[in-house]
């Protein structure tokens, strides 16, 4: 009957929520580093996009996939040399 | 009609691989199919026993590849079923002492022969795996509804991807109704979406498989198992029938019985 009440006054569902979670936010990590060169193929597109816009400092540039406990986010610090002058 | 060389794999061990590959060849052959089950499991052989056949084992798989015996001699007829042959692992060898080119070209014998080819891959990663998915045209994943398997089985995509095998297909094996009910378990639709593969079948949570491994007797072959019944299901599946998924909500409980005894 305790566990009964306790199932109902949870606030947080199941744990298989917690499961989905956990798995989608390890596998982010486990595909990144698993893929040859994922992280570099990566950096080489940005810069490749970001170039048309503006002059970067491509040594400087830093990618890293950032987590905490409820989400991962792609972090990119881009040092920038110059903007390019728009027409537009 | 061409063969087929299945490769049945995991990454995590104890999901059910061996179990698998029993009752998928022993359910093909009972259709006819002219069927040879491969045990790569190389030091930890099990096939034979979950197949009943350990007490027929006279040559093993690295006797064959050493050529200490001919292929045929090694193949073990199963007791039960024409057409059905259990080629088993070596029990007391390393997992080196095969490479993959000699398992393709055992493969590619053993595809004169037969209309199915299953491979029983070894856990992990290593010698045993890339021996296993060497010689295969197709793999199935066996995973269960848990973190730790899910997470293994979305590695093996990639490696198995790395060796050619592009379109693996997803066994999601012991699945309780009554722990996916109270939300305590992922069901098929979370971890098919995680892994976002084609779905070969679903088994549910069955204690007939432990009663049919006790006995050497594959649960596909009992008409009265659940599990037998989702394992006839993938072999018809693999056979090109297009069989709806189990809906896996049997209602074995007291008021289960009860509504059964009146019909509602």
């Amino acid at each position: 009957m305790l566990d009964f009440m306790n199932r109902i006054l949870r606030d947080d569902g199941g744990s298989k929520d917690r499961a989905v979670e956990r798995l989608r936010l390890v596998l982010i990590h486990d595909r990144a580093k698993v893929a040859p060169r994922f992280m570099e193929a990566l950096k080489e597109d940005l810069i490749a996009v970001i170039s048309k816009y503006m002059e970067i400092d491509e040594d400087g540039l830093d990618v890293t996939l950032d987590s905490d406990e409820t989400s991962t986010a792609l972090v990119a610090s881009i040092p920038i040399r110059k903007m390019k002058r728009s027409y537009d | 009609m061409d063969s087929l060389v299945l490769v049945v794999t995991s990454g995590k061990g104890g999901v059910g691989k061996t179990t698998t590959v029993a009752n998928i060849g022993t359910g093909l052959a009972k259709r006819g199919k002219k069927v040879v089950m491969v045990d790569a499991d190389i030091g930890l052989r099990n096939l034979d026993v979950v197949m009943g056949l350990e007490n027929r084992i006279v040559f093993d798989l690295v006797d064959v590849v050493e050529q200490q015996c001919r292929l045929k001699q090694a193949l073990i007829k199963d007791k039960r079923l024409e057409g059905l042959y259990l080629l088993p692992a070596a029990q007391t060898r390393e997992k080196d002492a095969i490479q993959p080119g000699q398992m393709k070209a055992l493969c590619d014998e053993l595809r004169k022969e037969f209309d199915y080819v299953i491979l029983d891959c070894p856990a992990g990663i290593e010698q045993g795996f890339k021996n296993a998915v060497a010689g295969a045209d197709e793999a199935v994943i066996v995973t269960t509804p848990e973190v730790s398997a899910v997470r293994d089985a979305d590695r093996i995509v990639g490696l198995l991807q790395a060796s050619g095998i592009t379109n693996p297909k997803l066994l999601i094996n012991r699945i309780r109704p009554d722990m996916i009910k109270k939300g305590d378990m992922m069901d098929v639709e979370d971890v098919n979406d995680i892994l976002a593969l084609e779905l070969l079948g679903i088994i549910p949570d069955d204690e007939t498989i432990i009663i049919s491994t006790n006995r050497g007797e594959p649960a596909v072959l009992d008409q009265d198992s659940h599990a037998g019944e989702a394992y006839r299901n993938i072999v018809a599946r693999l056979e090109g029938e297009n069989v709806p998924f189990m809906t896996l909500d049997f209602d074995t409980g007291f008021f289960g019985k009860l509504k059964k005894m009146f019909g509602i």
